[in-house]
């Protein structure tokens, strides 16, 4: 393979992929854009997942867990309430003024065995939500460093931020979420992955959509209560058109009465359905509705799949995804051509998202520039590994990891997303060394900084760093500074 | 984060590398009525021997390390040790250790080894052998097993403690190892940082800018001796000295606490990283001065946990190879060749600092370039197996340093 061949499979491993692993050079071939578009061919399954439980079934497990844990809690409150009226008893009968003090003392003692009782009955339900979190982590984290390339899963992490929920609020199906509308739609038609994410159980929990009634709903009359438009704006502001596209603030709350009875079956009714996507007419603004100058008449969840479908084939919708697509895997400012490419195929496909895809990486515009797009902390880290050859994960140590980076897995602090700018990440580099040094210690046993230039990165590394390595006075000095190396920290 | 539990199996990050499971316990040595200990501390980078105890009475000193020279008026002064040497003024425990009879500096020292490869040079250094990649196993492994074999200790087996996440070489071999890794993190060295920031400096300016200013922040957080006032989280704290000093005596009081225990191990071994200062070595205030501050505190840790064994005890402090003996173009020293080990342990006749002073003119120099080694380091770690573990003088010559029958065991070390 010549010089060239091997820089531009390293590039194509770092920039559309997720690190060189060893043997994936070889696996590119000599043809490095045609492999990672043969990659999105394959299925973007994680097998692996079969024994997870669906979104739907995690939610019950945490809701039954949290019932059980609520139920244990009043009974201990009961029992220590009991035990405290039968030790109050005796003391009624003793001196008036000696016994008011000993009951102002024996309830102050009771209300903390109270407490105490009703802490305990809680720790013994513990919450099942964080160790799911912590196996879907687990297999997503392993697909990526398991991967060729890895091009098809980091387009399965950019939708899943794209389309993020947070584990903070939804901790239970935030993992299968990420499975069961990103991962199965990531390379379909964009309208397919949309009306997924919008109608699944985890988005319209996180967007506050169970909250949300028509104010001349059955069950907003009822109760009195209206609308809530968190999901109608992000939708339009984040997940499709964008901000500062046209629509106003008329749009918004017509297309969250829209969305009014998308929600999900109570977990304590059905224990069958309970957490699967359901639509509640009882919820449903009635009527019709107009969103950007269009009138919707349908009369039930139709009408929200119809407003989608047309912002997904909406103009500003092709830019916003080309723009976004392009940013992150290519620079913080990309280049116009690479976009107007990008988001005229989004058009002229409807939204087939491998298509576009495969348009990115076949314009030269998307390989010309240098490495210069510093890796966010979940891609630095992941490569890190993946030059190591390791490839099995301790779900623990990883989401930790990334959290103390500033990356908290599926936990991000806003819809918006994690940013994809330099300007965000680049002061968390100092304290990737600290990860970088104590995961240097762990491995120095058994990863050779020489194999990893030499084999895995086919020497594909700045000759500054092949001699601060060579220099280092141990292995795990030298290991730390190529992982820290600009070659491993931009793409 | 406790750290009186025994060690256990561990993971590491690959899911592999469980190592042995705690069992029945070693006692070795017990002939006439002693029970001693061997700790042994690898300083992997190459320790500067003249940085770290200086020469003042040399002459030619001055004139050799300019305004860099350790200075009995020195700012801060040097500790004064004898006539001739002066002690690093960041270490005032060895200092008074030594005052006491409880520490030996052995100065203008050197493994067999004549190259400059950091690698290779510890491996000689932990082999025993006289060139590198030779073996598998180290010497201090090999003296146990000898011991056990030999028939004139404790024939009821024995254990060697590991500590850190890779265990040491030296240590390493048939001989049963048990390893404690500390619960803090090391933060990458001031040397490390150095290193990455003048990577930065040549291949990314915008890294380089955020590397200095944590590192300018680190330094303003960080003097040595105060505990850290941001976090309990060792993964949060400043990178600076406090961390650096914090697990030093971690893991140096750890290893003693083990070895200090009636059934626990009789030799152990830890490395401590970071002494490769070829950038603003820093002897009188700087890294080095930092980095033997926080090696003095491990001295004192071990001191306190070893308690009443302490006076059955001996640890060597070794490293690889020394420095140039000038100083190079970046206020650093380059890799060398005779440097110092020190000895310290209430099991110790020191008081002394024992060196066949080559001197410092040019041409006394090694290659006009290192302190030129007069004592091969091979003979103190002979005498201390021999004299303080009862190792006999043939096994050692053959099996624990193979080709050292010409290196004679330097007696007297053990008090």
């Amino acid at each position: 393979m010549s010089n060239s061949a091997k820089a531009e499979a390293v590039l194509a491993l770092h920039r559309f992929g997720m690190g060189p692993r060893p043997g994936s050079i070889a696996a590119i071939g000599t043809d490095p854009r045609g492999a990672l578009i043969a990659e999105l061919d394959r299925p973007l399954v994680l097998t692996a997942a079969a024994v997870l439980p669906t979104s739907a079934k995690a939610f019950r497990t945490v809701a039954d867990a949290n019932a059980r844990r609520t139920a244990r809690v009043k009974q201990a409150q009961q029992q220590a309430r009991k035990q405290q009226m039968a030790a109050a008893a005796p003391a009624m009968s003793e001196d008036q003024a000696q016994a008011q003090g000993q009951e102002k003392q024996g309830q102050a003692q009771d209300k903390d065995a109270a407490e105490i009782a009703a802490k305990q009955a809680a720790e013994a339900v513990p919450d099942p939500g964080r160790p799911m979190y912590l196996q879907e982590a687990k297999l997503r984290t392993e697909a990526a460093l398991a991967a060729d390339i890895g091009f098809a899963e980091r387009l399965v992490w950019f939708w899943s931020n794209h389309f993020c929920v947070s584990a903070n609020k939804i901790q239970s199906m935030s993992g299968a979420y990420e499975r069961e509308a990103v991962r199965a739609n990531a390379l379909g038609r964009f309208v397919d992955l949309l009306l997924a994410v919008e109608g699944h159980p985890a988005m319209l929990f996180y967007l506050d959509n169970l909250e949300s009634m028509g104010a001349n709903s059955i069950a907003g009359i009822n109760r009195s209560r209206g609308l809530n438009e968190n999901i109608a704006r992000e939708i339009m502001e984040l997940h499709t058109v964008g901000v500062r596209t046209g629509y106003t603030q008329d749009d918004v709350i017509s297309f969250a009465n829209v969305m009014t009875g998308w929600t999900l079956v109570p977990p304590g009714a059905d224990p069958q359905h309970g957490g699967e996507f359901t639509f509640n007419p009882r919820l449903h603004e009635p009527g019709g509705q107009t969103v950007l100058g269009k009138r919707y008449e349908q009369e039930d969840a139709e009408q929200g799949r119809a407003v989608l479908r047309d912002l997904a084939a909406h103009p500003a919708t092709a830019t916003h995804v080309a723009t976004k697509l392009a940013r992150h895997f290519v620079a913080d400012e990309p280049p116009p051509v690479l976009i107007e490419q990008m988001a005229k195929t989004f058009r002229d496909t409807e939204g087939d998202l491998k298509q576009v895809a495969i348009a990115m990486v076949s314009s030269d515009e998307a390989w010309r520039g240098p490495p210069s797009k510093l890796k966010r902390p979940s891609e630095w880290v992941v490569g890190v590994v993946r030059a190591t050859g390791i490839t099995t994960v301790d779900p623990v140590r990883y989401t930790g990891g990334q959290e103390l980076l500033g990356e908290a897995l599926w936990r991000p602090s806003a819809p918006k997303g994690y940013p994809d700018d330099e300007a965000s990440w680049i002061d968390g580099v100092g304290r990737r060394l600290d990860i970088a040094n104590n995961f240097a210690e762990r491995i120095t046993g058994m990863a050779d900084p020489q194999v990893i230039i030499e084999d895995v990165f086919a020497s594909e590394i700045a000759q500054e760093v092949k001699q601060a390595v060579g220099r280092a006075e141990s292995r795990q000095q030298a290991l730390a500074l190529l992982f820290m190396s600009a070659d491993f920290q931009r793409r | 984060m406790g750290v009186n539990h025994w060690p256990t199996r561990r993971e590491l990050l690959a899911g592999s590398g469980a190592l042995f499971a705690w069992s029945q316990m070693p006692r070795i040595a017990r002939a006439e009525g002693r029970d001693p200990r061997l700790l042994v501390v690898i300083l992997r980078g190459a320790l500067d021997g003249l940085g770290a105890v200086a020469p003042v009475g040399d002459p030619d000193w001055v004139a050799l390390r300019g305004d860099r020279a350790l200075l009995l008026d020195g700012k801060p002064p040097a500790l004064p040790l004898d006539a001739f040497f002066a002690l690093n003024p960041a270490m005032p425990n060895l200092h008074r250790l030594y005052k006491s009879g409880k520490a030996a500096i052995v100065h203008a020292t050197a493994t067999p080894y004549r190259e400059r490869s950091h690698f290779d040079g510890q491996d000689v250094l932990e082999s025993g052998f006289t060139r590198p990649g030779a073996t598998a196993s180290g010497w201090l492994n090999r003296a146990l097993l000898a011991m056990e074999s030999g028939g004139g200790v404790d024939p009821r087996g024995s254990r060697a403690l590991g500590i850190g996440s890779v265990t040491p070489l030296v240590v390493r071999g048939s001989a049963p190892v048990m390893t404690w890794v500390p619960q803090r993190l090391l933060p990458a060295s001031q040397d490390t940082q150095n290193r990455l920031l003048d990577l930065y400096q040549h291949t990314d300016p915008k890294l380089a800018t955020v590397l200095q200013a944590r590192m300018k922040l680190a330094s303003l957080g960080g003097a040595p001796g105060t505990g850290d006032p941001m976090s309990d989280d060792p993964t949060l704290m400043p990178p600076g000295a406090a961390r650096v000093r914090a697990y030093f005596a971690e893991a140096a009081g750890t290893a003693a606490r083990y070895l200090a225990k009636p059934d626990g191990p009789r030799v152990g071994a830890m490395g401590f990283v970071g002494w490769d200062t070829h950038i603003a070595e820093g002897a009188a205030s700087g890294q080095l001065y930092n980095l033997l501050g926080a090696l003095d505190g491990a001295f004192a840790a071990i001191e306190s946990n070893m308690g009443e064994v302490w006076h059955e005890t001996v640890v060597a402090v070794v490293t690889e190879f020394g420095r140039t003996a000038r100083i190079n173009g970046t206020q650093g020293t380059d890799h060398g060749t005779g440097t110092v080990a020190f000895l310290i342990g209430g099991g110790l006749a020191g008081g002394r600092v024992i060196a066949d002073w080559p001197g410092l003119k040019p041409a006394q120099l090694l290659e006009d370039r290192d302190l030129k080694p007069t004592t091969d380091l091979r003979a103190v770690l002979k005498g201390l197996l021999r004299d303080h573990l009862r190792v006999e003088e043939k096994v050692l010559a053959e099996t624990v340093f193979p080709g050292s029958t010409d290196v004679k065991p330097m007696g007297g070390l053990v008090g």
